[in-house]
């Protein structure tokens, strides 16, 4: 049966998308998913869409943010402030199946658009709230960004070198992470409201989605339960509260990351040390039984001293080299890429991930990482992300009904 | 709210281990639907013997990473290589809503558990599976784990110094976001089916999935042909932006000022000389004497707790927060007012933490059950969903099909 954009899940669905940077993928996914999100942005257009990238970036481009995560989306302008605004958002929320937003929390109460009223206006709606530590709590009206939420997780601690200070994953970790547990939240939600017919509330914290993460891998929160024991940054390796193994090495011309495993998933060590075999670097590397090595009761001397002998292997050859070398033998190599090399990756071009679109505001055609999954049934849209208020014309006037005068009337009012 | 879980009367059959899979079915189980892990003890899930152990003792059911990974689930103690194992996996299969998976590519063709199999005797069956590059490709076939593919995706750029080489995530950061996204897929397609009766077969790629964290970098190479470098803990609009140690061993505090507004509050609380400082008089001025401005704060930071300085800041209405560790989590007021840690009795590991997600839903909250001792379950499972008789499974424990 041939995919069309109908057999998405949420084909036919709306998402109100009010959200700011919190909130910006969780709308892409939905939109992945088939549905029109519709971005209102603020007259003039969300204040993201100039936030410079990076330190050097002159003032006047566009941002790379925005367009990224607001790709498959469409926009309009509308200003929830005035009275004429808020009418409007009921009248749309009253046909809508979604509203995702990232006001401090009580904003949209404070406006009478709050969960309470929407719910009156479409029992189905789901809304959900995405703020940095939560709608209640004693944290509530903190300050916050995405490195002070991230900092409070748990996660920033163990992030960096041992004689530097902790540092922040960059591009909004926290913010994306946040995203992708409301996007999965929403779902769950939609699933029931499908079944049930009534929407319900979605609060997300940001601080406490990251925090989440920090239980499983890292076990940040069993390990002080359990032992008092922290887990500190060591610089580029796995922090597990137990033996520290390096997980990014220098190579001849970058990086490449891999790791010492035993026991279990032993064979691909034995890959490795085979192939340093072959060039006679394999030395007393040979003689350990790498499957019956206990993590629990070895001296972290002797993993240093095994990583040292890789490490020196690793020296002498680049990148691709010990790429070819890990899918012959079976070890578990990986280059570390740079931007460049990973749009240059022939298992995502192979895949056919990146979605070019012509983006007219910055003048040239751009380059977005494609959908997140492929399904048998349905293949999600390649559109760019939208102009301020491009679509206007199409839901004020073709779905809402106002007429061109009434529209301009509500632009001068900075209603849109 | 009728007391019904958000996903009622769905059973999932999961293949999945190390944190992808599971995590995405440790949600799935605590909204409700039926979660089966299969396991052969032969080879057990890579993530059991993640410390801490339970008492400091080592076991397979001691782990307390694997049992916060796999609350709300139902345990099946099965062995794919035996012939009467495999089979049961498949009548299980024949009767599953949703299929889970996160093996290389190949690995469930060998036992003819791949999608193309089961639709012959389940066509309605929604699969996902979530391999770390995708199910076809040039490096398809390439084992390996999220903590090592990450670097690969390009997510080493993550972190670091301008100066050194990046450090990358300490940690499997690929594993948390395919969970997210296959729940989401996962919840469209069943919804979908309610409505049309089609399955479908949805497939991950966790590396693909990553990528959207560097997405910024992506875009902005493909437009201008700049090369992304970490930037340490600064931030491209604005200043002050990074870690400052404050008083104690290796205590820090996160300090961000976006606008104006935020600088005069921060200048009032920290130093009100640097109002009328011309070093500091803008935005510009700022990030151009950067490192003095650092310096500054850091000798005023350094003298308090990073608790004191985060009240003083916040009490401002500047951005703060103390840069938390493992015990600081666990007295967190603001997680402690969201039930972020809920304790759960456990019969080798006793009550221990077990973590919420960051997301709280007001009609269908979560309900977690502790993780399942391996094994625990087969009785219960090929009785009352496969209607096996005693005879049989007597017959498939002694063969070996539950090791």
């Amino acid at each position: 049966m041939k995919k069309s954009r109908t057999k998405a899940p949420l084909s036919g669905y709306r998402v109100l998308d009010l959200t700011d940077e919190k909130g910006f993928f969780c709308g892409r996914i939905l939109a992945d998913l088939g549905a029109d999100v519709v971005k209102i942005e603020s007259p003039g257009g969300d204040s993201a869409r100039n936030a410079a990238c990076y330190r050097d970036l002159p003032l006047d481009e566009r941002s790379a943010t925005w367009f990224a995560y607001n790709t498959n989306k469409r926009s309009i302008t509308l200003n929830i402030e005035t009275s004429d605004g808020k009418g409007i958002f009921k009248r749309l929320a009253a046909s809508a199946d979604f509203v995702i937003e990232s006001f401090p929390p009580g904003h949209l109460d404070s406006l009478g658009l709050g969960y309470a009223s929407l719910r009156e206006v479409n029992r189905r709606l789901i809304l959900t709230s995405i703020t940095p530590f939560g709608q209640t709590g004693p944290y509530w009206d903190f300050a916050a960004s995405d490195i002070v939420a991230f900092a409070m997780s748990g996660i920033m601690y163990m992030v960096g070198d041992p004689d530097r200070p902790p540092l922040v994953m960059g591009m909004g970790q926290a913010y994306l992470q946040a995203s992708l547990q409301a996007a999965a939240a929403t779902m769950i939600a939609h699933y029931y409201r499908e079944t049930s017919g009534d929407g319900q509330h979605i609060d997300v914290s940001v601080q406490e989605s990251m925090a989440f993460i920090s239980a499983f891998s890292t076990a940040v929160p069993q390990l002080w339960e359990f032992k008092k024991m922290k887990v500190r940054r060591g610089g580029p390796v796995s922090v597990r509260g137990e033996l520290v193994k390096r997980i990014v090495w220098p190579c001849r011309d970058g990086q490449v990351a891999w790791w010492v495993d035993t026991g279990v998933m032993h064979r691909q060590t034995e890959g490795l040390v085979a192939c340093m075999d072959t060039e006679g670097a394999a030395a007393d590397l040979k003689e350990v039984n790498w499957s019956q090595i206990d993590l629990m009761k070895l001296r972290q001397e002797q993993m240093d001293y095994w990583q040292g002998q890789f490490g020196r292997f690793f020296l002498g050859h680049t990148k691709a080299e010990l790429h070819q070398m890990a899918l012959q033998w079976g070890f578990w190599l990986f280059p570390v890429s740079t931007v460049d090399e990973v749009l240059e990756n022939p298992q995502l071009k192979h895949r056919h991930f990146w979605t070019k679109v012509v983006q007219p505001e910055m003048g040239k055609i751009i380059t977005y990482p494609g959908p997140f999954f492929k399904s048998t049934e349905f293949a999600p849209r390649r559109q760019r992300a939208p102009s301020i208020g491009e679509h206007n014309e199409a839901v004020y006037q073709k779905e809402l009904g106002f007429s061109g005068e009434e529209l301009s009337v509500l632009k001068q009012l900075n209603v849109i | 709210m009728d007391g019904k879980p958000a996903i009622d009367g769905v059973k999932i059959l999961d293949f999945s281990w190390i944190i992808a899979g599971p995590l995405t079915t440790k949600i799935l189980g605590e909204y409700g639907a039926t979660v089966i892990k299969v396991e052969s003890m032969l080879r057990p899930d890579a993530i059991r013997p993640y410390l801490p152990y339970g008492g400091g003792i080592p076991g397979v059911d001691r782990s307390a990473v694997f049992s916060n990974l796999n609350t709300s689930k139902y345990h099946l103690r099965l062995n794919l290589n035996n012939e009467r194992g495999l089979d049961v996996a498949r009548r299980l299969a024949d009767v599953a809503d949703v299929v889970i998976e996160n093996f290389t590519a190949g690995t469930m063709e060998r036992w003819g558990l791949d999608y193309d199999s089961l639709v012959k005797t389940n066509p309605d069956v929604i699969m996902v599976r979530a391999s770390l590059q995708g199910q076809e490709g040039p490096f398809a076939k390439q084992g390996g784990i999220g903590l090592l593919m990450q670097g690969l995706a390009g997510l080493t750029l993550l972190a670091g110094w301008p100066d050194r080489a990046p450090v990358g995530p300490p940690l499997p950061y690929t594993d948390y976001v395919a969970p997210w996204l296959a729940i989401a897929s996962i919840m469209g397609a069943l919804a979908y089916r309610r409505k049309t009766g089609r399955g479908q077969l949805i497939d991950i790629s966790q590396m693909e999935a990553a990528e959207w964290l560097v997405a910024p970098a992506i875009v902005d190479y493909a437009a201008s042909n700049r090369i992304f470098h970490p930037m340490g803990n600064r931030h491209a609009y604005a200043v002050p932006h990074g870690a400052y140690r404050c008083r104690g061993e290796d205590r820090w505090v996160a300090i961000a000022v976006f606008t104006d507004g935020e600088w005069d509050s921060f200048c009032r609380t920290v130093n009100r000389q640097w109002t009328n400082d011309a070093r500091f008089a803008t935005f510009v001025d700022r990030k151009r004497h950067e490192d003095e401005l650092d310096q500054l704060i850091e000798a005023w930071t350094v003298e308090r707790t990073p608790e004191e300085t985060m009240q003083v800041l916040q009490s401002a209405g500047v951005g703060c927060g103390v840069v938390q560790d493992g015990e600081d989590l666990h007295n967190d007021p603001q997680l402690k007012h969201r039930h972020h840690f809920n304790v759960l009795d456990h019969p080798e590991i006793g009550k221990h933490a077990i973590s919420s997600a960051g997301f709280r839903l007001s009609e269908t909250p979560a309900r977690t059950f502790r993780a399942p001792l391996a094994g625990e379950h087969n009785e219960w499972l090929c009785k009352e969903i496969l209607n096996m008789s005693d005879e049989e499974f007597v017959e498939l424990l002694t063969g070996g099909a539950f090791e």
